[in-house]
């Protein structure tokens, strides 16, 4: 059977607790489900927002491409991969994914290969606005290139 | 052809988007990086170092020693902060 696979890129608010709330009851044969949630820091109160800026149409097609790379290497029953694009305050939901599968092994994994992929690969990039006015560009990390390389 | 910026590079150049008749000469990814570089400070500003800039052929990334025929749309932009 293939998976359940659902994406999407959105300016409003990620409403976590829905979309977990819907693919528990989605099916009954899943025994597990890892999900990962990543959030908007505030950087010790220095930082006021992140502005995600993304590639209309190539974001989607990569989160899509990711998505069912990781529903076809581990099996999964079902995916849910939700990122934001526009401005997000500390405290919103940047990026939230889920993996539902039989058993955990699976779950836990196919949520992580997301997550490693998603990081080098899909077309999403961050500005932090500050409490003095000042803004900058996020730097991609080394490290996130080699969490990827564990899945090779 | 139809070329797009993301991010840093965009604020550099000055535009998200424009339509630039590419010369014959720039063949590869690598090729249209340098061309772009010598078409004025903004340009070489954010095509400083080539080596950073990711090159995006129908949405599809290409490697710099790659070629750019058949192209519809072209994208630079720095490595991808997401997640």
């Amino acid at each position: 059977m293939s998976a359940l696979i659902k994406i999407a890129v959105q300016a409003g608010v990620i409403d976590t607790y829905a979309l977990t709330n819907a693919l528990e009851k989605s099916n009954l044969n899943i025994g597990a489900m890892a999900s990962f949630t990543g959030f908007c820091r505030d950087e010790g109160g220095v930082l006021t927002a992140l502005e995600l800026e993304h590639y209309p149409g190539m974001a989607e097609a990569k989160l899509n491409e990711i998505s069912h790379e990781a529903a076809t290497r581990f099996s999964l029953d079902a995916l849910t991969l939700v990122h934001r694009f526009g401005k997000v305050v500390p405290g919103e939901v940047i990026v939230f994914v889920a993996a539902l599968s039989r058993h955990r092994d699976a779950a836990f994994d196919g949520a992580r290969f997301v997550m490693d992929y998603l990081k080098t690969d899909a077309p999403f990039w961050k500005k932090e606005h500050r409490k003095d006015g000042s803004t900058g560009w996020v730097s991609a990390k080394d490290v996130d290139d080699s969490a990827k390389s564990r899945w090779k | 052809m139809k070329l797009v910026y993301f991010a840093w590079l965009r604020e550099r150049i000055g535009t998200g988007e424009e339509n630039r008749d590419i010369p014959n000469h720039v063949k590869t990814g690598g090729d249209l990086v340098n061309w772009l570089a010598t078409l004025g400070d903004e340009y070489a500003s954010a095509l400083a170092v080539p080596g950073v800039i990711r090159v995006a052929v129908n949405q599809e990334i290409i490697r710099h020693d790659e070629l750019i025929a058949g192209a519809n749309e072209i994208a630079l932009f720095p490595p991808m902060t997401g997640g």
